[in-house]
């Protein structure tokens, strides 16, 4: 129990670290299930933030395995996506609820 | 149409394999259909709630409520989780023994059950509010939506149906294995439910330190292939761990371990109340 306890705190006191992080600020727009811009360049090895606005009355599901990212933005909203830092590479998005046309690529280089 | 199965199918198997291992754990506790049940009608009521109010639970927190939703939402699990896994350490013995003898009622209180049915209600209602927010999506469109909607509801049966083969299947392993299989499926499923949980806070802002990748075998075995989404839920397999995950999921089933030590009667019969 108590290593347990031990490695809790451990994890806790970890976390507690960098609680404050300043990210840059990007745009991501999905209109008719689709997101412009597709492709998006950010800075590899940086924690950044986009901004997804979901124009569509209908809700979508921004999601990216490569990312380590799920998000549902419901219709006529928008949502903050925080991602990285990643290493440079093409890291493809998608709308989960509309997979067939909401794609996208971000590269981090 | 097939589409909307697929996305159905995928939300409600990951919260289908969790009910058909919790179903498979209390085999032989009294009880458990009604507190099974009660998870399943309370995880279908609050995902209704939840979609109803994505927009209000999104946007608070500046934007990272969701996050911090998803994130609440596994540790509680994981909390319970634990404390099923203690509990059955120390009287798993005794149900497995009843069992034995036909017909014989095991009088061992319901704490577990409870622990269980919190669990199956949060993991329906966080796969289920994805469910309904995507059905909703399809309803508001007009058009083709019913041919969707009948995917949907395909999905769902579909979904029901891999739970009803999680559970026969863990059926088949002989009552005096059931309780240690379940167990150790138990333990890992929280160890990724906490891995995960980790990564929603970091998406949130608030656990951004140790996120460098360990590794990525996403070459290897992709996290979206169904075998990858299966060993996702169940083992909490993902492509690319961060440090903290990898920490978390370590500690958590360390931390399960010992607690189940802890728990577990002596052989000799009741642990001496004084102290030695």
């Amino acid at each position: 129990m108590r290593r347990a306890l031990i490695l809790i705190g451990m994890a806790a006191f970890l976390a507690m670290g960098a609680a404050a992080a300043r990210a840059d600020d990007y745009v991501l727009t999905i209109k008719d299930h689709r997101f412009t811009p597709t492709e998006i360049k950010i800075p590899a090895n940086k924690r950044v933030q986009i901004t997804v606005v979901n124009d569509d009355a209908t809700p979508e599901e921004f999601e990216s395995k490569e990312m380590k990212v799920e998000k549902v933005i419901p219709g006529k909203s928008k949502g903050v996506v925080r991602v990285g830092p990643l290493r440079p590479g093409r890291y493809p998005f998608f709308g989960e609820f509309h997979e067939a046309t909401a794609k996208g690529t971000l590269i981090a280089e | 149409m097939l589409g909307a199965l697929l996305i159905v199918f995928r939300e409600v198997l990951e919260a289908g394999l969790i009910v058909g291992i919790v179903m498979a754990a209390t085999r032989g506790v009294p009880g458990r259909g009604r507190w099974i049940t009660i998870g399943i009608a309370g995880g279908v009521l609050g995902a209704g709630i939840v979609a109803m109010f994505a927009g209000v639970i999104s946007d608070a927190f500046q934007g990272s409520g969701q996050e911090l939703f998803n994130a609440g939402v596994l540790a509680i699990a994981v909390v319970m989780l634990m404390w099923h896994n203690a509990w059955m350490a120390r009287h798993g013995r005794e149900i497995a023994d009843e069992m034995q003898r036909v017909g014989t009622a095991v009088s061992e209180g319901t704490k577990p059950l409870t622990a269980l049915a919190v669990v199956i209600g949060l993991a329906v209602l966080r796969e289920g509010s994805e469910v309904v927010l995507f059905l909703y999506g399809i309803m508001a469109q007009g058009t083709s939506g019913s041919a969707l909607l009948a995917g949907g509801v395909l999905g769902i049966a579909a979904g029901a149906a891999f739970t009803a083969l999680t559970y026969f299947g863990l059926l088949a392993i002989p009552n005096r294995h059931i309780f240690s299989v379940t167990s150790w499926l138990i333990a890992l499923l929280a160890a990724g439910m906490a891995a995960q949980s980790v990564q929603f806070l970091n998406n949130a802002g608030l656990v951004v330190s140790l996120d460098q990748t360990v590794w990525d075998t996403s070459w290897l075995l992709s996290e979206g292939s169904l075998l990858g989404r299966l060993l996702h839920i169940l083992i909490g397999y993902t492509e690319r761990p961060t440090e903290m995950q990898l920490l978390v999921y370590v500690a958590i089933l360390i931390a399960m371990y010992v607690l189940m030590r802890i728990a577990r009667p002596s052989p000799r019969g009741p642990m001496p109340a004084a102290a030695e």
